[in-house]
């Protein structure tokens, strides 16, 4: 009895599916490639499938994290990736023209500059959104296409290349064995949520997605909130930035962040926050991200052939948004529940049951 | 007197809901040619019967027999192609297609695939004649007055079946009446009553005691789940009804009579002059005293919520001025009334009060959270006591302050957002509408407690489309017509709902 409670109170956790879905997709790399669990030290950093996870997924994880709250408040935000290239650019731009490519105050204003004009460009979508009541998936979609004519110009419509070992540190260092990137995104993880959690700014968040019109007349100033969160999204969308062109030591105008906007907004939905707006959640959206980046990486892994994988992605991706749908689970796992059944029920047990077997599996190696 | 048989019978009908049995043993029937009232307060399980009925909520127990016929019903489509239709408090339609689309949408009269648009418009118009209704289909729906729309939602139902004519036998309206005036209630009860002669079972529901009593024959009075009796609308007089619902002797109420029959004396809290909105309402003068209820009275769409709004700065004015406690106040946004101490419970619960999507506790401090600002949350213990102290002395149900707010009845809902206003302590609560579409215990809870606050010194503007609501608690009433402040009369032993009617009329009809 106890157990089955426990289980359904497990189950209803907002982060269950999300969760088990990740866990799911690590599993099926397992048959392709048996080390997949495996992490392994050398020259002193730590290497494994699990890790490149993280590090890959790393400025999907930044931007999605910043575009959770824009979709909270019931808007969205098509800029990201635009921002994206801009701060790149930027930075990249202005260490190129640096006599010493590696002198950290160069380094830092350039990515002083980059982040600024990605806070710029937030400032101006929520301008759009909250003082001039554009809808925001126009507003948004001005940047989106503008924005990288601004990076083409910023970089002469070449990709500047750069040699910076201080750059090269946020999108490809290591620290403490472990890649840079990962403690940034921690960083920004742990910032937003104090940020909302601690603060009230969560609540009203939440109340302006969920009801603008009773947000409005219960004295929250919405519009201050708006473009905060446009800003804080393209903060977190020129941080991200910065890892890409850092990575690749390179800025390139056209491709850089190329439809992130499309992963994070998926991401943001996989992790369980509503596209209406209202109730988020910024740990959803990680594991969001996770899974999306672990797709690519099992495509990856089990060889499907390059000119399909964008068919299989979709298909993956329409799994885990029926899974997400309640209506969708009532009606395929709704017998669990009820007297009959047991074909099923069996099956979603048995999975769980292969989870808490294959974990200690990562502890192992 | 000899009994038809009734169209149809609900026998033993359970319905349990995680923790709660909704519906314990009830029996229903329904003859045709009658208008039969479900009576019963907030939570008694009148939503619950009437989407039992419809299929919205699967049966745990008992039979549905229409017709004499055994019916099993799951889906609400189902429920209207045997002939159960039902049209609900919200109007769900498309205001920007045309009436005659409305009526027919989803079924529209097709040759190989093609809509009919002569036929489709020939029918809706026959079909909104012959119910004795003056409607162009063509105009689009939202060119027509709330009461219109719900007329037209009307036909809507009646239409199904067959698409030639009525193929409905019972016609369920649940709550129709809450947001229409006077004239369109009128307007409603003449249908009503040409489909009754027509044979159709209409099952209605409705706070307002005196519809039941004017239109209806027969009814049916739940209360916690369980069914208390059916009885003849002519056997039953209010107070037993009453009684019945209630299930205790009536007397809460009259306890506030004669409580507040004088004038109100004390320092003026808000002074509006020549305060108007083009459009909205012509530009009068208010004085509001500290510790004073003024009740506004006057039909549907008489300024009443205009009045209210711009006092708190949810419209912005065009002319004139307010001032609080003697220092003028701006009022190009709510937040200016709010930091002048001034709280609004609009009459729309769920689209301007209430995020549906959050707990009963942060709906309750959302007030208070955005005054203070997002950058000083409100210490955990404080607010966790807050909301406590409120949820006891209001008496929402269920006291669980993780509840999300939108599972809530109605009155429930209420007494959240009168919790989030009092929990900032305005000088003055503007209540619009606080007891519509709420329970009888609700309503007088709500009540007393205007009386009590204004005891302490807060002043309230009330707003209730009930006379004798506003009568009973208003130290002075505004009265207003035509979106004009016509009005203003102290209360008194000698003010009696005939004469605010006289004032609200003045040469009308009335």
């Amino acid at each position: 009895m106890t157990t089955s409670t426990r289980w359904r109170a497990l189950t209803r956790h907002h982060l269950f599916w999300p969760v088990a879905v990740l866990v799911l997709l690590l599993l099926v790399n397992v048959p392709f490639t048996p080390d997949f669990f495996s992490i392994r030290m050398a020259d002193g950093h730590l290497y494994g499938s699990l890790v490149s996870i993280v590090l890959f997924g790393s400025p999907l994880i930044l931007v999605a994290v910043g575009m959770t709250l824009v979709i909270a408040t019931g808007g969205i935000d098509l800029s990201v990736g635009a921002v994206v290239a801009i701060t790149g650019a930027l930075a990249c731009s202005y260490i190129s023209d640096q006599s010493d490519q590696s002198a950290l105050s160069g380094v830092l204003l350039a990515m002083g500059l980059g982040l600024l004009a990605a806070v710029v460009c937030g400032l101006w979508n929520g301008f759009l959104v909250a003082r001039m009541g554009i809808q925001p998936i126009i507003a948004t979609l001005i940047i989106m296409v503008a924005g990288r004519g601004v990076a083409q110009l910023i970089t002469d419509g070449q990709i500047i290349t750069i040699n910076s070992e201080p750059y090269k540190l946020i999108g490809g260092g290591y620290w403490l064995t472990l890649p840079f990137s990962i403690f940034v995104v921690a960083a920004v993880v742990i910032i937003t949520v104090g940020l909302t959690r601690r603060t009230a700014l969560g609540l009203l968040v939440e109340a302006v997605g969920g009801n603008a019109e009773a947000s409005r007349l219960v004295g929250i100033r919405s519009r201050r909130i708006k473009i905060m969160v446009y800003m804080f999204c393209a903060l977190c969308a020129g941080i991200a930035g910065l890892m890409i062109s850092s990575n690749t030591s390179a800025a390139d105008g056209n491709n850089a962040g190329l439809w992130i906007e499309l992963d994070a907004i998926l991401a943001v939905v996989i992790g369980g926050t509503s596209l209406l707006g209202g109730r988020f959640s910024i740990g959803g959206t990680v594991v969001g991200a996770l899974v999306i980046q672990t797709l690519t990486t099992t495509i990856y892994t089990i060889g499907v052939p390059t000119q399909t994988n964008l068919v299989f992605k979709a298909a993956v991706v329409i799994v885990v948004c029926l899974l997400q749908s309640p209506k969708f689970r009532d009606k395929v796992f709704g017998a669990r529940f009820g007297a009959k059944g047991s074909a099923t029920p069996a099956a979603v047990p048995a999975d769980s049951a292969a989870a808490t077997e294959a974990a200690p599996k990562m502890e192992v190696s | 007197m000899a009994e038809p048989r009734p169209v149809l019978e609900m026998a033993g009908i359970v319905k349990e809901f995680p923790g709660v049995r909704a519906l314990s043993d009830v029996d229903f029937r329904l003859f045709p040619g009658e208008i039969h009232a479900l009576m019963g307060e907030n939570g008694a399980g009148k939503s619950t019967l009437i989407k039992v009925l419809t299929g919205v909520h699967p049966l745990d127990g008992g039979t549905i027999t229409l017709d004499g016929r055994s019916v099993r019903i799951t889906s609400p489509l189902e429920a209207q192609q045997a002939g159960i239709s039902t049209v609900y408090q919200e109007v769900n339609l498309c205001p920007n297609l045309s009436v005659a689309e409305n009526i027919f949408i989803g079924r529209e009269p097709t040759r190989m695939g093609r809509i009919q648009w002569k036929q489709l418009r020939r029918q809706a118009a026959e079909l909104v004649e012959r119910l004795g209704l003056d409607i162009d289909v063509t105009a689009p729906l939202s060119s027509y007055p709330l009461a219109v729309q719900q007329l037209v939602a009307i036909v809507r139902a009646l239409g199904t079946g067959d698409g030639e004519g009525p193929g409905t036998k019972v016609l369920i309206l649940d709550e129709p009446t809450s947001s229409l005036d006077r004239d369109e209630v009128l307007q409603l009860f003449a249908l009503m009553r040409r489909l009754k002669d027509e044979g159709v079972a209409i099952l209605f529901v409705s706070h307002f005691l005196d519809q039941i009593y004017e239109v209806c024959d027969r009814m049916t009075v739940l209360r916690n789940g369980t069914l208390v009796g059916e009885h003849m609308v002519r056997d039953l007089d209010q107070v037993g009804l009453i009684q019945l619902m209630l299930g205790k002797a009536m007397g809460q109420l009259d306890e506030l009579h004669d409580q507040q029959l004088h004038s109100h004396a004390g320092e003026t809290l808000v002074q509006a002059e020549g305060l108007g909105r083009t459009g909205g309402i012509a530009p009068f003068d208010l004085e509001i005293k500290k510790g004073e209820v003024i009740g506004l009275a006057g039909l549907l769409g008489s300024g009443r919520t205009e009045l209210a709004r711009l006092l708190f700065g949810a419209d912005q004015p065009d002319s004139g001025k307010v001032s609080i406690e003697g220092r003028q106040v701006s009022m190009s946004a709510p937040n200016d009334a709010i930091g002048a101490g001034v709280a609004f419970c609009s009459e729309n619960r769920k689209s301007e009060g209430l995020v549906p999507d959050l707990t009963v506790r942060e709906n309750i401090i959302l007030a208070l959270q955005a005054s203070r600002g997002w950058t000083r949350p409100i210490p955990v213990a404080q607010r966790d006591e807050l909301v406590a102290k409120y949820i006891k002395a209001l008496d929402i149900r269920p006291a669980n302050p993780e509840a999300r707010v939108g599972q809530l009845s109605g009155g429930n809902q209420q007494k959240v957002l009168l919790a989030r206003w009092l929990i900032t302590q305005p000088k003055l609560l503007i209540l619009d509408e606080p007891t519509r579409g709420i329970d009888i215990g609700a309503k007088a809870e709500i009540q007393k407690l205007v009386v009590s606050l204004s005891e302490d010194g807060m002043s309230v503007l009330y707003i209730a489309a009930e006379l004798e609501e506003v009568l009973r608690l208003s130290h002075t009433i505004g009265v207003l017509r035509d979106r004009r402040l016509v009005a203003q009369i102290a209360n008194g032993p000698e003010i009696t709902t005939s004469r605010i009617l006289e004032t609200i009329a003045s040469g009308e009809n009335q």
